[in-house]
């Protein structure tokens, strides 16, 4: 048990829980929404008891290709004024147009709340804000149009941190605020802005028709291209790999860090005490000074560096996991990527094999080698966009996971029945009902054999 | 009186503000089968943010929290899907609720219009031979208009403007969470059943109640009937 600081600034301890809160709460943040996109219900179970690797106790699944983007956009860094994080949905058509469906942006301004408890209010009131973005995530246009993605269209993300734009959503798109959290070092802010002029259109809109391509040109004319906003470099870092500049042993140990939230507080309480104290913390001690170094480094480091397959700089690979994994399971998993529909990423870089992450979901796995992984760290423009698979019902996590999706999708407008079709049909009815009167007769003629089968049945 | 001697009387630390309650009265109008849905998707809605992991108390008054799952729900008869708290046991009993409510108003008639409530209380524990008091800290009331449809094709605008006006209560009802106003104390394991529904077994929600009051045609309130939804509905 650690003592509070007598003053209201924030004990050293409360702002290394703080910011350990903020970073996952920002990880989960992604995951929610990405997965509310995916284009399926998503059904995880409650536990009674704490497994000690959800954070904000709710269970809320890591897929990790999408934790890798998030913390790759991150880079070390935690949303502070100025500098959000952003989440954008969009839209692509077969004929490979895409709109911008929705922003949700994780923002934090300057108003703080110095008498907040971290570990106790700060936590829980998160924890509500995850469950308010479950409920949001389901009623906005774009929830609808990603249930139906398959054929005509496939729904994209892509994680940027920095200014937000808002610019590629058109106009008159609206805003809905999920909530706030103050803390004493700001207060966290999660809306979504999202496009209004697909909610009064139906799916059935996006086939090869004109009207389409007006909708379309219109928007995607004026999408301004990532490389040529003055701002910031957002979705790719104009060539250099910022993971360079960080530490990769910080990151490595929290990617094990599901279970860092073995100390998702417990909480302490006295009797006829408000609050909670901060738990015993169980965190690496360096972990911090990594945090404090990060913060200090600009964002358009110097150091350039070209990620190439071989290199360790993808800070997300735990070594142990990249051993064996080349060879024709790679290749593999690279035709399964081609097959697949779903909101998909163009991944440039070296490839991703998750690590020991506790549910390994191998479609996914698959899902992210991009055509072009032979390790150019400029990429191209979709660079950050992850491809998410189809995981049809009752489909097993082997190997070729997409046998019974891709069958699903390929049978599911099978041609009509030709004796259902009007000429046809009636030329067999016609021979059917020629032959009647001979088979009455046959079968007439065995009844005796009938009978006997029948009493046989009894 | 102030002055030496005298001191301020200060409300004891986790009081509730009694005359408080904070009241959140949502409308909805539907179809005669889409009520179900509607209740349910709005009763679940509120669950999800007022419903905790269970609580394990170990020595010291220390207690961990266990975890809350989720899944989405398709509505049937609504252009609709919304998130709720994976327990069976919790469902069923909105189920039951929310079921017996569609029942009372059918049978009401045919322009059937009602509410049904949920209150959010805390227990306060008195003394024999009194009974425990409820005091309620927040309730939500949903007021429902069931409407009669004369063809298909009114039919499916109502699927979807009904999935519409949900996604506005949703938003609505996430706006009232988002306040961060009053919520009971994190209670001691002594007194976690005056704060929580602890019969559950995998999640644990705030201690509620559901009742329901339907009103006839003429306007007048018929039938309030109140269903308890906890074990010691038994005072004395």
């Amino acid at each position: 048990m650690l003592p509070y600081a007598m003053d209201t600034d924030l004990s050293s301890q409360d702002r290394k829980d703080l910011d350990k809160f903020i970073k996952f709460f920002a990880l989960k943040t992604v995951q929610v929404i990405v997965q509310a996109r995916l284009g399926e219900k998503i059904c995880t179970r409650s536990s009674s008891s704490p497994t000690g690797s959800d954070w904000f106790n709710l269970a809320i699944k890591d897929i990790p290709e999408v934790t890798h983007e998030a913390k790759k956009a991150l880079a070390g860094q935690l949303p502070a004024v100025g500098r959000s994080m952003c989440v954008e949905i969009s839209l692509k058509t077969s004929e490979g147009d895409s709109m911008e469906l929705e922003i949700w942006c994780l923002e934090m301004n300057e108003k703080c709340d110095k008498e907040i408890k971290v570990s106790y209010t700060v936590y829980n009131r998160l924890s509500l804000l995850l469950k308010s973005l479950l409920a949001i995530t389901r009623v906005t246009p774009a929830y609808r149009l990603s249930r139906k993605q398959g054929h005509e269209y496939v729904i994209l993300y892509r994680i940027y941190f920095g200014e937000v734009q808002l610019s590629g959503l058109g106009e008159g798109f609206q805003t809905v605020r999920v909530g706030t959290v103050g803390t004493p070092v700001g207060t966290i802010t999660l809306s979504c802005a999202y496009r209004i002029n697909l909610a009064f259109m139906s799916t059935r809109q996006f086939e090869r028709t004109p009207p389409i391509m007006g909708i379309i040109i219109d928007h995607f004319v004026d999408r301004p291209y990532p490389s040529s906003s003055p701002m910031h470099p957002c979705n790719y870092r104009a060539g250099e790999d910022n993971g360079a500049v960080y530490p990769s042993v910080e990151d490595s140990q929290e990617v094990c860090t599901t279970s860092f939230s073995t100390s998702p507080p417990s909480q302490l309480l006295g009797p006829g005490k408000e609050g909670g104290v901060p738990p015993v913390p169980s965190q690496p001690a360096h972990g911090t000074q990594a945090d404090q170094e990060r913060m200090c480094t600009p964002l358009d480091g110097v150091h350039y560096s070209a990620a190439t397959p071989s290199s360790s700089e993808d800070t997300e690979t735990v070594s142990n996991s990249s051993e064996g994994k080349s060879g024709s399971p790679h290749d593999l998993l690279e035709t399964i990527f081609i097959r697949k529909v779903g909101a998909f990423v163009n991944k440039p870089i070296n490839q991703v094999n998750p690590p020991d992450s506790p549910e390994t979901e191998s479609p996914l796995q698959g899902s992210l080698h991009s055509e072009g992984s032979s390790g150019s760290s400029t990429g191209n423009t979709h660079d950050d966009f992850v491809m998410i698979d189809f995981k049809p019902a009752f489909s097993k996590d082997d190997i070729l996971p997409m046998d019974l999706g891709t069958f699903y999708r390929e049978f599911q407008n099978p041609p009509q029945l030709s004796s259902l079709s009007i000429d046809i049909g009636a030329q067999s009815m016609a021979e059917d009902l020629d032959s009647l009167p001979e088979k009455l007769a046959v079968h007439e003629k065995n009844v005796k054999e009938f009978d006997a089968f029948v009493e046989t049945l009894q | 009186m102030v002055g030496p001697g005298w001191t301020r009387r200060r409300a004891p630390p986790g009081a509730a503000p009694t005359m408080n309650c904070r009241a959140e009265v949502l409308e909805v109008s539907v179809e005669g089968r889409q009520v179900e849905e509607a209740m349910l998707a709005v009763l679940h809605t509120v669950l999800l943010h007022r419903s905790t992991g269970k609580f394990h108390y170990k020595k010291e008054g220390t207690y961990s929290i266990g975890t809350v799952g989720t899944q989405d729900v398709d509505c049937d008869f609504i252009d609709f899907a919304y998130v709720r708290v994976s327990s069976e046991e919790l469902d069923r009993a909105l189920r039951k609720a929310v079921g017996e409510f569609k029942d009372a108003l059918r049978s009401s008639g045919s322009d059937g219009m009602g509410q049904i409530s949920l209150e959010f209380y805390q227990k306060k524990k008195s003394r024999w031979p009194f009974s425990d008091e409820c005091i309620p800290w927040e309730l939500w009331t949903i007021k429902v208009n069931v409407v009669n449809l004369a063809n298909e094709q009114e039919r499916q605008i109502c699927r979807e403007k009904v999935g519409e006006k949900l996604c506005e209560k949703i938003i609505n009802i996430v706006e009232v969470m988002n306040r961060h106003e009053y919520l009971p104390k994190m209670p001691t394991q002594s007194e976690v059943d005056n704060v929580f529904d602890t019969s559950l077994k995998d999640v644990q929600p705030y201690l509620y109640k559901i009742s329901y009051q339907i009103t006839d045609s003429l306007g007048t309130s018929v039938t309030t009937t109140m269903r308890r939804l906890i074990k010691d509905t038994l005072a004395l």
